[in-house]
């Protein structure tokens, strides 16, 4: 019974513990080198509602032929505001077409977004049960895939897409699969 | 010179402070009366040193010393002088002193109200929070000194980040701070009589205080801090459930259930181990709180990259601040005992339960915050968790909690009776019900959300009115002399409870009938919102001290009446490339109006979002009614009178030996 007692005293500093080893990990993890199961495979199939105009479809047979990518957003997302004008400067270079996932949000949240912070969307598919994002391995939101002419992913990167990410891996990349 | 200055002046007081925290505790523990007399005048030494050093901060930024690193890139010449001290505390070292110089200053505050303490105690609460000063000191020297050096020196500075450059900059840091450190009172408080073993009620009276203040501050800090985040992130919001919110957050749940367990150990020498345990959890979460936000491991891996060194020596003072004191806990706490019992249903079952939704609710926001640093460590994924997380544990949590403050305060201490509780608030009950049915009527469309939240809010209300007549009458006399025979401490329960009601309503009634409109306008242009509309008449540009700015005229309409014209601004900071929203509002008691500007689309057209918000002013309010009710609390007579005959109770070395 005393022993029990003792236990129990322990149990917050046991918790203080774990959380402790968690934060030192964190502070030496680089969340964007993880490889992802779906590189090297065809791009899951959607057919989804346009995020702008619910009477458009997207499908992704659309995109074969082309270079593109696919980003997935939300605007409740914080990582995604860091991410978003980096996107949008990206967009202005027109090297690929960018295509948006807007994953579990609502229409009116989402376009309150793309209206306040630009859009660098050539189109968003409105994903709001998540399903194409289940189907993608999205885990939570920004994720962004890099796809080919023959519809394989060739990157994914989890987390905020940043101007370093660009210049040394995406656009190299992409001059690769354009040629 | 000055910036040396300064930096010496730092190395005096870790100096001090490292004598501050051992030999006053060892004397303590030996009956060494001349050792535990150091404590105080080496407390006051630090605060003297810690401000000398803040205050050669200051003179650097206000003469535009740019050889100095720290100054050169959260300053310019142009800066207004406001901006430049607050600019003290706009980057890493700069929060870092501040976090010292508050701690010195709730050093020196102990120092002087603690006359009627014993000897032993406050040598052990000074040592204590010496030992938190020499932690965060020794960091300041080692990896973040705000005085380093930049030679050759700046030509002019980069500017303060134009998101700071507002009045809520003043002011909101030093008061957040202000209540994170000041819980460092009462964990000094709980580690010194850990230490003691005096664990009793007149511990809990005189830490009692203390964290009241510490909570006030810590409540007006956000509430500074939401509406700020309100006027100028430009898009309306006053809470988004971000870590860096989330990390104040979490102390003010574990500060607020600590003063209600501190209550029961005060009247009723119960809660005693939980009480201690709270103590802790409060101030370890501030520090949790600075780590987060300091390291940025959140939000950007990055920052932290760049100097490991930094993020190291938090998570190890973390480690020993907290992993020491709940190994204390653990190895002192089972002596302390349960304290009185009490049965199931009585104010202490309340408070208990109080305490426990308190602290679930503020494990729920931890675990919110770092789940995605865990997966992350994990090697899982990066990911944000979210408000839709956050807002259902809220509501989850806190309806349980607001319904039993409604009853809490009347149960009777150690046995209640439940018929007799409901005898009272039966009336209170059913008129909250039906108002609630009916209120959401007058906004025009009847909501549940709406219902249910208002429901609350005048149960509270009700509940506490109830509560205050039942007190009246049991007093003899007139009504007048009746209200005055009421502690003020009473008064500042019921004005924090009633505080509460408020900012229930306020959340309630912007929730539900909040509207927005997302529109681009062109010169002459309208938009009609609620029963108001807004003419666009155009933008005028302009430049201030260190910005340009693009001004929009809207005039405004209700019904056809004029009722004025609001102008929000689009900014550019000239020093550093980012552009900043700046909104204008119209307030009102039952409404405010937002329009802030989007950004130009052709030659003369805007994308403009206009907000329509009920009652919004009242989530703020109800914040400084809380705090007033802290500052009645704090003005009760009890904290006036002498305590001389209560410090009698103890033998030389202060210390009273624990019941078995």
């Amino acid at each position: 019974m005393t022993r029990f007692a003792f236990v129990r005293y322990l149990l917050p500093l046991a918790v203080f513990a774990v959380i402790a080893a968690f934060l030192y990990k964190g502070l030496w993890m680089d969340p964007r080198e993880i490889p992802s199961p779906l590189i090297g495979k065809p791009a899951p199939d959607f057919d989804l509602q346009a995020l702008e105009d619910p009477t458009r479809r997207i499908d992704r047979k659309d995109m074969l032929g082309k270079v593109w990518m696919l980003n997935a957003w939300a605007s409740w997302c914080v990582a995604c505001r860091d991410e978003h004008p980096v996107l949008v400067e990206f967009s202005h270079t027109g090297l690929v077409p960018i295509i948006g996932l807007n994953y579990k949000d609502t229409r009116r949240e989402g376009m309150k977004w793309l209206t306040e912070f630009g859009n660098p969307y050539q189109t968003s598919g409105f994903d709001d049960s998540g399903r194409v994002g289940i189907d993608y391995g999205v885990y939570a939101v920004p994720e962004t895939f890099l796809i080919d002419k023959q519809g394989v992913v060739r990157f994914k990167q989890i987390g905020p897409v940043t101007p370093d990410l660009l210049r040394n891996k995406l656009i190299p990349l992409i001059g690769r699969l354009n040629a | 010179m000055i910036a040396e200055l300064g930096h010496f002046s730092l190395m005096v007081a870790l100096a001090v402070a490292l004598v501050l925290g051992t030999l006053p505790i060892v004397g303590a523990a030996r009956g060494n009366v001349a050792w535990m007399d150091l404590a105080r005048p080496a407390a006051r030494a630090v605060f003297v040193l810690v401000v000398f050093s803040s205050a050669c901060l200051v003179a650097s930024f206000v003469r535009d010393d740019f050889s100095v690193v720290y100054v050169a890139t959260n300053s310019t010449r142009a800066l207004p002088l406001r901006y430049k001290l607050a600019a003290f505390w706009g980057g890493h070292e700069g929060s870092m002193l501040l976090w010292v110089l508050i701690l010195s200053v709730w050093m020196f505050a102990v120092s002087v109200f603690s006359r009627h303490l014993p000897k032993a105690m406050v040598a052990r609460i000074l040592a204590v929070m010496g030992l938190v000063a020499v932690g965060f000191l020794l960091f300041i020297l080692l990896t973040s000194s705000p005085f380093e050096r930049l030679i050759p020196a700046a030509e002019e500075g980069r500017d303060l980040n134009p998101l700071l450059q507002d009045p809520g900059m003043v002011a909101h840091p030093p008061m957040l701070y202000m209540g994170y450190v000041g819980f460092s009172v009462a964990f000094a408080f709980a580690i010194g009589a850990l230490l003691g073993g005096n664990l009793d009620a007149t511990w809990a009276r005189w830490s009692r205080p203390w964290t009241t203040v510490a909570w006030s501050f810590l409540t007006l800090g956000i509430c500074l801090g939401s509406a700020w985040a309100y006027y100028t992130l430009g898009w309306g919001g006053w809470w988004f459930w971000d870590p860096v919110e989330n990390a104040s957050f979490m102390p003010w749940l574990a500060g607020t259930a600590l003063m209600h367990s501190l209550a029961v150990t005060e009247k009723r020498g119960g809660f005693k181990n939980w009480t201690v345990l709270l103590a802790i959890f409060a101030f370890s979460l501030s520090l949790l709180g600075t780590f987060l936000v300091r390291s940025g491991v959140l939000t950007s891996v990055h920052s932290f990259a760049s100097d490991p060194r930094r993020g190291v020596f938090i998570l190890l003072f973390l480690g020993v601040v907290i992993g020491g004191s709940l190994s204390l806990f653990a190895w002192r706490a089972p002596k302390v005992g349960l304290g009185e019992r009490f049965g199931l249903v009585s104010r202490e079952t309340m408070l208990l339960m109080n305490n426990v939704l308190f602290l679930a609710a503020a494990g729920s926001v931890l675990l919110g915050t770092l789940f995605p640093l865990c997966l992350d460590a994990l090697g899982l994924s990066k990911i944000s968790v979210g408000p839709p997380y956050f807002d259902v544990v809220f509501v989850v949590m806190m309806t349980p909690a607001l319904f039993l403050m409604g009853i809490g305060p009347l149960a009777r201490w150690k046995q209640a009776e439940l018929p007799q509780i409901a005898q009272r608030l039966k009336w209170a009950f059913g008129v909250s019900i039906l108002t609630a049915l009916v209120l959401p009527l007058a906004m025009g469309r009847w909501s549940g959300l709406a219902a249910f939240g208002l429901c609350l809010a005048l149960w509270i209300f009700a509940a506490t009115m109830v509560n205050l007549w039942a007190r009246v009458r049991s007093l003899p006399g007139d009504l007048p002399s009746r209200l005055r025979g009421l502690p003020l401490g009473y008064y500042g329960m019921l004005c924090a409870h009633v505080g509460v009601a408020v900012f229930v309503t306020g959340v309630t009634l912007v929730k539900s009938y909040q509207t927005e409109k997302d529109v681009q306008m062109d010169v002459g242009d309208t938009v009609a919102i609620g029963p108001y509309t807004f003419q666009f008449n155009g933008i005028t540009e302009g430049n201030k001290e260190n910005y340009v700015f693009a001004k929009g005229n809207f005039a405004v309409t209700r019904d056809g009446k004029p009722a004025g014209t609001m102008e929000p601004e689009k900014r550019q900071f000239l020093a550093q490339q980012e552009p900043m929203t700046k909104a204008d509002i119209n307030r009102g008691l039952t409404r405010d109006l937002y329009v802030s500007l989007g950004e130009s689309v052709g030659k003369t057209a805007w994308t403009v979002r206009v907000y329509y918000k009920p009652f919004v002013d009242w989530i703020w309010a109800g914040c400084l009614v809380m705090v007033l009710g802290g500052i009645l609390a704090l003005s009760d007579r009890r904290y006036r009178r002498s305590r001389a005959s209560e410090s009698s109770a103890y033998d030389a070395t202060g210390t009273v030996v624990l019941p078995a």
